[in-house]
């Protein structure tokens, strides 16, 4: 894969990757390198999961799309800009709470319009339409510690919204969550990308996430992280977790991550001297 | 009297204790209590040493005697007026007032200086790491400094500001100062990337991303740290009373030194030691009201 030639695009793309490379503390002794020869064409509205063994590059990668970093080589666009900084085109949703805890939810929501100057009257109201539209329309006035880990994702993800972003970048974002409340919240999630009409790039470390969620599943190799397979999924939604087709394409996803995982766990072994 | 007290009420009126206080204000009598149940024992050691002959009223007065005739050591505090020229001692304020006044004027030079010092530490720290050039500027010689004991800049007080309220302010001021930048830098270090990245991705600019972020997020810490150096500024400010900038508390135990009045001492650490608790007091109040959405950790430790 490393010897692909550069493939043409046409700019409208969601995103656009070209020969991707990061070495974190390049040109130090600590440097490490994370990615290598990344090439990634996301389709407006797609939905893609990466999937990777944990340390392999995805949230490096994530972070470089959303322009939050600088990468080492090669090139990113997203519609027709070439990605140099962060925008609010894309938004990037963490893992862990990432909500400004002096802040109310909907002020929480609203931070984003309260940074361009947008009047009062306008950021409440747009706060509150994208708290209905996550089901959390009554708990505008709350503080973010006072609620549930899930609820807080969903505020988040209001967050991201109100800036109507065309990418949304999420990083493993309901890693943290119980399996029953994920599953809600995937059903959630798709449900916002499907009005949004956003492109979404989700990365996770779960076989199950991936088969519930992904248009297309990219997955990775251990670090430096390469591409090592892209599987697209046809299923249609709402998903069957039970289905044989589900049930098939977990175990092909499996068969391509176990070598890559036990590489991963190797190497981080010899990092420890074992 | 109890006639009176219960006057046109019938006995249903009364209320019961219990339901008279919410949780909280109970957990607040049990403070209370246990407050009064510590200082009584320590009180209660010292006049027991002092009723076996122990300890010598002369050099350890206990309790009862130097709380004892309140008039007779506000005497004392009537240092306001003194010292000025052409002003008849009888026209000063009363032992009552002399003590309040000399109490306020600590307190208001402690907590002025609080107030300077936060706000001058915090903007210098915040412009440090916002203007490379400033950091290499200035932090080689704040880094320098910071070690200095406050005691040290005392002269230098007393040189620029002479004496008055400003040497004693100036000296709360540096012994907070130092120690207040380098917190604040390192408070900004460990901001919490993510919420720079989110503003960040919202297309915040420098500017709003250390006003509406970074400064919200440090000043949970930086008031910790200014409850801290309480203790310190009430020390700061005694020690430059006491070197004649004025009038003030430290004036009084130095006053007591010179005069050899054990009573006086005593009298005045225990005012001291009642004010320095009740700032703290009104900085914690001042804290959770401020900074509501910090949350409180002391009740994790309790359960151990
Ligand atoms: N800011 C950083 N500085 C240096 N190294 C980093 C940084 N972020 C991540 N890394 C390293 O890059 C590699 C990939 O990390 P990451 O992208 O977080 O992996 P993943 O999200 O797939 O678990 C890891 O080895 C990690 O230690
Ligand atoms: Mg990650």
């Amino acid at each position: 894969m490393a010897s692909k030639p550069i493939q043409p695009f046409s700019r409208q793309e969601a995103v656009v990757c070209r020969g991707i490379a990061k070495t974190w503390a390049e040109g130090t002794p600590r440097a490490h390198e994370a990615l290598r020869d990344i090439d990634l064409d996301i389709q407006p509205g797609e939905f893609v999961v990466l999937l990777g063994p944990s340390g392999c590059g995805k949230s490096t990668l994530l972070y470089l799309i959303a322009g939050l970093e600088a990468r080492s080589r090669g090139e990113i666009w997203s519609f027709d800009d070439a990605v140099t900084s962060p925008s609010p085109d894309r938004s990037l949703i963490f893992q862990e709470t990432s909500l400004f805890p002096w802040l109310s939810v909907w002020q929480n929501v609203a931070f984003g319009l309260s940074l361009r100057g947008d009047p009062l009257e306008e950021r409440r109201r747009a706060a509150e339409a994208a708290l209905a539209r996550v089901g959390l329309a009554e708990a505008m006035e709350k503080r973010p510690d006072e609620l549930s880990g899930g609820m807080r994702q969903r505020v988040a993800v209001a967050r991201a919204l109100t800036m109507r972003p065309k990418v949304l970048l999420m990083d493993e974002p309901f890693a943290a969550l119980d399996v029953q409340t994920r599953a809600k919240m995937q059903d959630f999630l798709l449900d916002v990308w499907r009005d949004s009409g956003a492109s979404v790039l989700f990365v996770t470390h779960s076989i199950d996430e991936a088969v519930a969620l992904a248009d297309r599943v990219v997955v990775f190799t251990a670090r430096p992280g390469r591409i090592k397979s892209i599987i697209p999924v046809d299923l249609p939604r709402p998903r069957d977790p039970f289905a044989p087709e589900s049930e098939s394409l977990r175990r092909r996803l499996m068969e391509e991550l176990r070598s890559e995982v036990d590489r991963a766990f190797a190497e981080q072994e010899a990092l420890v001297g074992a | 009297m109890p006639s009176e007290l219960t006057a046109g009420r019938t006995v249903t009126d009364v209320p019961v204790a219990p339901r008279f206080f919410t949780l909280e204000q109970r957990a607040a009598l049990g403070r209370l209590g246990w407050g009064t149940l510590s200082v009584g024992l320590f009180f209660g050691i010292w006049e027991l040493l002092w009723y076996l002959g122990i300890a010598d009223p002369k050099l350890l007065p206990p309790p009862h005697i130097f709380l004892g005739n309140f008039a007779d050591q506000a005497r004392f505090f009537n240092t306001a007026t003194r010292w000025q020229i052409g002003v008849n001692p009888a026209d000063g304020p009363s032992p009552y007032e002399a003590v309040a006044i000399t109490i306020g004027a600590t307190s208001a030079r402690v907590f002025v200086g609080l107030g300077i010092a936060a706000v001058l530490s915090i903007t210098i720290g915040v412009l440090i790491r916002y203007f490379q050039f400033f950091e290499k500027l200035v932090l080689p010689t704040l880094t320098l400094l910071s070690p200095v004991s406050p005691i040290a800049w005392l002269p230098v007080a007393i040189f620029i500001f002479g004496i008055g309220n400003k040497p004693a302010v100036f000296m709360v001021v540096i012994a907070l100062f130092f120690h207040m930048v380098l917190s604040t830098i390192s408070q900004i270090d460990n901001v919490n990337r993510n919420l720079i990245n989110v503003a960040r991705t919202m297309g915040a600019s420098k500017r709003q991303i250390y006003w509406r972020v970074i400064i919200p997020a440090i000043l949970p810490q930086l008031l910790i740290v200014l409850r801290l150096n309480l203790f310190g500024a009430w020390m700061v400010v005694l020690v430059a009373e006491s070197t004649g900038v004025g009038f003030g508390l430290g004036q009084v135990i130095m006053l007591a030194r010179n005069t050899f009045n054990p009573s006086l001492v005593f009298f005045t650490i225990a005012v001291i030691g009642l004010l320095g608790f009740l700032s703290d007091w009104a900085l914690r109040v001042i804290q959770r009201r401020a900074l509501y959405w910090v949350p409180e950790t002391a009740g994790v430790l309790r359960g151990l």
